[in-house]
């Protein structure tokens, strides 16, 4: 017990003393995933108007598998992704395995199905009326999309925060994809994974303790986008 | 200006719209008349291409519309606009909303920074233009539909029913606004109401619309006192429907037999025609019984079976040999010391009758 106590005084020092390496993986780590969160957005939303606005055949099976993949395993995503980026696989001569943008490759893979089924849902929470009263003022079929997809951005944005939330917290894929090299590839979650299992309790419970904090964060934005 | 000619619609097994013809002119005020779901809301929406009609021709001006290009169709749809039954406020202020449809015909920003607060001030929101749409009562929002509405200056005015959830002094508003938009700007409005008396006060022409057929079209005064047949005249209170026999007929006075009492009425009709005889309540006029003969032609005596109060009116219902439904006032109700189960002279003239053949 006495350790526990220990080791998150430790913690707390390493944090407010601002400790070189905790900063650096803290900056790696959502450095990361904004950046799998912005590739995926620009991804995920216009797919996501895509198949809300369009009538096609197999729409539902579609929108079944993508829900289904809102439970993709990470360790699946860093599976195939790993498979597609090493040396032997399709991608393997852009050298991406064992780097940041291998690791963000991982997190777009791992969140897309999560951020097109939000866009989905916030689309279709557009009334019908919202959206008769759009053509009904001479929009063109333009003009409608980017205007329901407007009336939608909160409920969207939303669906984009829990994206980023999944990518950060996840280990799976950033382990298999990054390696957890030190100082290139080490993220928060893989630092913690690999510092517990070395005992160094006290680094560990700082890193936890940052990532809950980004994680609170992450819901109170999207609690406050929803109140609006 | 607007015709449609023959429009059947379905959506899916239900049949909205039966074989529905009409045209509609320029510069007129028409009203669509009918219950909940008889289809008045669908002509509307297909008057604004909403949707498509499963066979019929709609024309819009020259241009029959049902089979055009969704692209095609914007043109002639940026002429009209719509106000819905319950408006939705857009995310933002009064003055986006009112500004959208100007925005989406890419009008100069300093056009729009004109036409906004115009068209505000002619549904009585002036100095609106900043609020949050979403935080307006239902009146004020639906002004604001209509303000958002005519902002574009379209030449046709659609409006499903306007004014169904408001309060009367926002419904009275509205009426004026509808009434001062055609006559300031040339406006042509089509409206739907289930509200009889509103389509009487507003309109040039009213059709009314019975589960999914036009069952008339006319001005208030066809509709209200010439109902072409028993679904009409149901639904505009007519509440005396009787069916008979014409028995004599001199020079268009005609005798006719109803559950053997005669009714006199106006028609030209021979002896033996059957016929539909439709009459208002309140063309009903009420006596004591004393021998003093009135003007009318018809006069009974009768018994009050039912009486039912409306406000400053009562209903009652008395049995002169058929079942008759009259309104008269509660202060005269009072007066003459009127209670179910008293006899009363009952008096009507023979051209407050409408006569139809039957089968017509």
């Amino acid at each position: 017990m006495s350790e526990v106590v220990e080791g998150f005084i430790q913690a707390i020092q390493l944090i407010v003393t601002l400790n070189g390496e905790v900063l650096e993986i803290t900056a790696r780590s959502l450095l990361i995933s904004l950046s799998a969160t912005l590739i995926g957005s620009l991804i995920a939303i216009p797919i996501g108007g895509f198949i809300h606005f369009r009538e096609f055949g197999g729409k539902r099976g579609l929108v079944t598998i993508i829900q289904t993949l809102y439970a993709l395993p990470t360790v699946l995503a860093g599976l195939l992704v790993f498979l597609l980026l090493s040396r032997s696989g399709p991608f393997g001569f852009f050298n991406l395995l064992f780097t940041p943008t291998g690791m963000i490759i991982g997190q777009v893979v791992l969140i897309i199905p999560l951020m097109i089924g939000m866009t989905l849902i916030a689309l279709s929470g557009v009334s019908r009326t919202i959206q008769d009263t759009v053509i009904t003022l001479g929009a063109t079929e333009t003009q409608t999309v980017i205007t329901i997809v407007k009336e939608a951005r909160f409920a969207i944005l939303g669906g984009v925060i829990l994206g980023f939330g999944r990518a950060i917290s996840e280990v799976g894929a950033a382990m298999m994809i990054g390696g957890n090299i030190r100082g290139y590839t080490r993220v928060l979650t893989t630092a913690i994974a690999l510092e517990t299992s070395m005992g160094n309790l006290s680094f560990s419970i700082a890193l936890g303790v940052i990532l809950l904090v980004i994680a609170m964060l992450v819901t109170g934005i999207v609690f406050l986008i929803q109140e609006r | 200006m607007i015709e449609f000619d023959h429009v059947v619609m379905n959506f899916g097994e239900k049949e909205v719209l039966k074989d529905v013809t009409f045209s509609i002119k320029k510069n007129e005020i028409f009203t669509f008349i009918g219950p909940s779901g008889s289809g008045k809301t669908t002509i509307i929406r297909l008057i604004d291409m909403l949707e498509r009609p499963t066979s019929g021709k709609i024309y819009i001006g020259d241009t029959e519309v049902s089979s055009l290009r969704e692209r095609d169709r914007i043109p002639i749809r940026r002429k009209m606009s719509m106000v819905f039954q319950k408006p939705s406020p857009l995310r933002g202020t009064v003055f986006d909303n009112v500004a959208m449809g100007l925005f989406f015909r890419k009008v100069r920003r300093e056009e729009i920074e004109a036409r906004v607060p115009e068209a505000l001030e002619l549904v009585g929101l002036k100095g609106y233009e900043e609020r949050k749409a979403g935080t307006l009562s239902g009146g004020e929002m639906q002004r604001v539909a209509i303000a958002r509405a005519i902002s574009t200056r379209p030449d046709i005015l659609l409006l499903d029913e306007p004014t169904a959830n408001l309060d009367p002094v926002s419904t009275e508003k509205i009426e004026k606004l509808v009434s001062a938009l055609k006559e300031r700007f040339g406006i042509t409005v089509i409206l739907t109401t289930h509200d009889m008396v509103q389509g009487q006060r507003l309109a040039d022409r009213i059709g009314v619309v019975i589960d999914g057929r036009i069952g008339q079209i006319g001005t208030s005064k066809e509709i209200f006192y010439h109902p072409m047949n028993k679904a009409v005249a149901i639904m505009v209170g007519v509440d005396n429907i009787f069916e008979g026999v014409v028995a004599t007929n001199d020079g268009g006075l005609a005798s006719v037999e109803v559950d053997g009492i005669s009714i006199i009425a106006t028609t030209p009709f021979p002896p033996g025609t059957p016929v539909m005889l439709y009459m208002r309540p309140e063309d009903i006029t009420f006596h004591v019984i004393d021998g003093v003969k009135s003007s009318a032609r018809n006069e009974f005596t009768g018994r009050i079976t039912k009486v039912l109060p409306m406000g400053p009116n009562a209903r009652l219902k008395i049995d002169i040999g058929v079942i008759l439904t009259a309104v008269i006032t509660q202060r005269s109700y009072e007066e003459l010391d009127l209670a179910p189960g008293r006899e009363i002279g009952v008096a009507f003239k023979a051209s407050a009758i409408h006569v139809v053949e039957k089968n017509a």
